[in-house]
C-alpha cells in the first residue's frame, strides 16, 4: 500500500527531460515562483528557486539539512515577515496575485494558505477553542456555526472519535500523534486553500506518522498541499511531485546557500532522476 | 584483588553540603527571630485593645486608644491605585518592547525602565510632593500617594513581565498567527495564556511593594488620622508611613501598637505572597492540561 501510489505514477511515466512539465495530471497552478530568494539580513539562505506547485496536488520539498526547504515553505505564506532581518526577493504568485504585492495583507494571505509545523504546537487551551481559534478571529461568532466546523475538522482530521467525548479538556493532555492531527484539524477549520507542512511527523512515532500519511491522501482532494520532510519514504509514498534542494557552497562570499537541483514527478525523482546530485541523494550517498 | 570503587574524596562536596545547609538554616533562623520578637512586642496591644484593634478608627495615644483600621484602609486602598495604574502600563510596555518594538528601540528602552527600578523610593516620594501635590494640586492623598506607588512599582512588574513574555516560545505564536491571526490576536492567544501565571507573580510582587513601601507614602499621604473613605483626594495614612511619622516619640504601649502594625503588614504580604503562588501553580498545572 505504501508504495501504491507510486507505482501507479511509474506507469504512467514518459521519457522526459530535467524540470520538463510533469506527466502527472495538469491541474491549476496554485504558486508560480521566479527566481525566488530568501535573506536572513545578508545572508542568502535560499537563491533562483523557479517552480511551480499544481493544485489538489502533494508536493514534497526534500534535500539535506541546510538546504533551505523551510525557508522556502515559509516563503508560501509569508511566516519570513515575524522574523527581524528577513526578506524575499523574487517573484512569488498565488493564483496570479503577488504574494509580497503592496497590497496584500500578510494576516488574509495566512488564512488562506494554512501551515502545520514541525513540533506539534497546540494553543495551552482546550481542544474545541484550539479548532475554533481560526474560525473566531475570522469572524465566525454564532456557537452553533462553530460547533459545526469544530466537529467537521475533526472528523477530516480523523481525530473526533478519540476526542469528542473531551472537547473541553486541554489539548496539552493529548499525544504527540492526536495533537499533531489536532494541529491539522485546526489549520483546515478555518477552509484554507494550501496547507504547509513542515516535516510534520519528525517528532511522531512511526504509526502516528503512517496516520497523518492517510491523512494527508484524503486531504489533497480538498486542499492542495506541500510538505517538507527530511524522510525520503515518506516524500515518496505520499506526494505527486518532488522538489530536490541542495546546499551550495557560494564561492564569492563562502557562504552555503539553498537551490532546487530537479523538481519533478515524484516517481521520476525516486526512479531516473535526471541530475547526479538528487540520484546520490535518494542513494544514500550524500545527505 | 578487589575492584577500588571507593572513587576520590568527596571533602569539597561535604564541606558546600554543610555551607549550604547553614546557608538555609540562618535565612529560616532570621525569619524566625524576626517574627518572635515583633509577635512578642505586639502582644500587649492587641491584649489591650483586641480585635478592635483591627476595626476600630480610633487612634489616640492620649487616650490610649489603638484602632489600625484608617491604616489598613490606607495601604489596600492605595496600593490598589498603585496596581491599577502600574498593571495596564508595565503590560503595554512589555508588550511593546517584546512583540512590536524594533530591535533599535529595544534595547534602550529595557535599559531605561531597569533603571527607573533603581531610583531610591525617597526621590520619587520628593518629587510627589513637588510636582503631583503642589504643581498639579493633588494635594497629599490617597490618589497622590498610589500615583506615586504606581510609578514605583511600574519597572519591577515590567521587567518581570517582560522576561516572562519572551519565554513564549516561537512555535507558539507561528501556531496563531498560521491561521491569519493579527499581532493583537495572536498576543491574546499564545502570549497571555503562556505568561500568565507569571504575570500574576509580577503583579503581587509588585502589590508587595506597594503595600510596603514607606517613605515615598509618609511623604505624599497626608498623614491624616481616621480616614476610611474611598475619596482618593482625602488625606489619609498608610501602615509603614504612620510607624515612620510616630515611632520617634512614641511611648511604651504606643510603640507595641506601632509594631503590631508592622506584624499585619508582615502576615498581610505573606497572604498575597502564598495566594500569587497558588493562582500561578494552578494556572500552570491548568495548561499543562491536568486538570480543566
Amino acid at each position: 500500500m505504501i508504495i501504491e501510489s507510486a507505482t501507479e505514477s511509474v506507469k504512467a511515466l514518459r521519457p522526459m527531460q530535467r524540470r520538463a512539465a510533469p506527466p502527472l495530471e495538469e491541474t491549476a497552478v496554485v504558486f508560480d515562483a521566479e527566481s525566488v530568494e530568501v535573506f536572513y539580513g545578508s545572508f542568502r539562505a535560499v537563491r533562483g528557486v523557479t517552480m511551480k506547485i499544481y493544485k489538489n496536488q502533494i508536493t514534497a520539498f526534500i534535500g539535506p539539512s541546510g538546504c533551505g526547504k523551510t525557508t522556502m515553505l515559509r516563503a508560501f505564506n509569508r511566516m519570513h515577515d515575524v522574523i527581524p532581518g528577513a526578506r524575499v526577493a523574487g517573484k512569488l504568485y498565488y493564483h496570479g496575485v503577488d504574494l509580497y504585492g503592496p497590497d496584500v495583507s500578510a494576516t488574509e494571505v495566512r488564512r488562506r494558505i494554512g501551515m502545520v509545523f514541525q513540533k506539534p504546537n497546540p494553543f495551552p487551551k482546550s481542544i474545541y477553542d484550539n479548532i475554533a481559534f481560526g474560525p473566531r478571529v475570522n469572524g465566525v461568532k454564532n456557537t452553533s456555526e462553530l460547533d459545526a466546523v469544530v466537529e467537521k475538522s475533526l472528523r477530516s482530521a480523523a481525530l473526533w472519535d478519540e476526542v469528542k467525548d473531551r472537547l473541553r479538556h486541554s489539548a496539552l493532555g493529548l499525544s504527540g500523534g492526536q495533537q499533531q492531527r489536532l494541529c491539522i484539524a485546526r489549520t483546515i477549520a478555518v477552509q484554507p486553500d494550501v496547507v504547509l507542512m513542515d516535516e510534520p511527523c519528525s517528532a511522531l512515532d512511526p504509526i502516528a506518522t503512517a496516520r497523518i500519511e492517510e491523512l494527508m491522501r484524503q486531504l489533497k482532494s480538498q486542499f492542495t498541499i506541500v510538505i517538507v520532510t527530511h524522510n525520503m519514504q515518506q516524500a515518496a509514498r505520499v506526494s505527486d511531485r518532488t522538489a530536490f534542494f541542495t546546499a551550495e557552497l557560494d564561492a564569492k562570499n563562502d557562504q552555503r546557500c539553498g537551490i532546487l537541483v530537479e523538481y519533478d514527478a515524484t516517481a521520476k525523482i525516486f526512479s531516473n532522476p535526471s541530475d547526479e546530485r538528487t540520484e546520490n541523494y535518494i542513494t544514500g550517498r550524500f545527505g | 584483588m578487589l575492584l577500588d570503587l571507593r572513587g576520590r574524596s568527596a571533602h569539597g562536596d561535604r564541606a558546600f553540603r554543610w555551607i549550604a545547609i547553614g546557608a538555609g538554616a540562618l535565612v529560616l533562623l532570621i525569619l524566625g527571630m524576626v517574627a518572635l520578637v515583633m509577635v512578642d512586642r505586639a502582644r500587649p496591644v492587641l491584649g489591650e485593645m483586641g480585635l478592635s484593634f483591627f476595626s476600630s478608627k480610633r487612634w489616640s495615644s492620649a487616650d490610649g486608644m489603638y484602632g489600625a483600621l484608617p491604616f489598613l484602609w490606607g495601604t489596600l486602598f492605595t496600593a490598589a491605585i498603585a496596581v491599577a495604574i502600574a498593571v495596564p502600563v508595565s503590560l503595554g510596555v512589555a508588550l511593546f518592547v517584546t512583540q512590536v518594538a524594533p530591535r533599535w528601540l529595544k534595547k534602550p528602552m529595557v535599559y531605561v525602565i531597569d533603571l527607573l527600578a533603581v531610583v531610591p523610593s525617597v526621590v520619587f516620594g520628593l518629587w510627589g510632593v513637588l510636582v503631583l501635590s503642589q504643581h498639579f494640586g493633588l494635594g497629599r492623598s490617597f490618589l497622590t500617594a498610589g500615583i506615586i506607588l504606581g510609578i514605583m512599582i511600574t519597572p519591577i512588574i515590567t521587567s518581570l513581565s517582560r522576561e516572562v513574555i519572551e519565554t513564549t516560545p516561537p512555535s507558539e505564536k507561528e501556531a496563531a498567527l498560521a491561521l491569519g491571526a493579527t499581532r493583537w490576536e495572536m498576543i491574546r492567544a499564545s502570549v497571555l495564556p503562556h505568561s500568565k501565571g507569571g504575570l500574576v507573580g509580577a503583579v503581587m510582587l509588585g502589590l508587595g511593594r506597594a503595600m510596603g513601601e514607606t517613605i515615598a507614602a509618609a511623604l505624599v499621604i497626608g498623614s491624616a488620622l481616621g480616614q476610611v473613605t474611598v475619596n482618593p483626594f482625602a488625606s489619609g495614612n498608610s501602615m509603614p508611613a504612620v510607624i515612620a511619622n510616630e515611632w520617634g516619640e512614641a511611648d511604651d504601649m504606643h510603640k507595641s501598637a506601632l509594631i503590631a502594625l508592622a506584624v499585619t503588614l508582615f502576615v498581610i504580604t505573606i497572604a498575597v505572597n502564598l495566594i500569587a503562588t497558588a493562582i500561578v501553580q494552578r494556572s500552570m498545572r491548568h495548561s499543562r492540561g491536568k486538570s480543566t
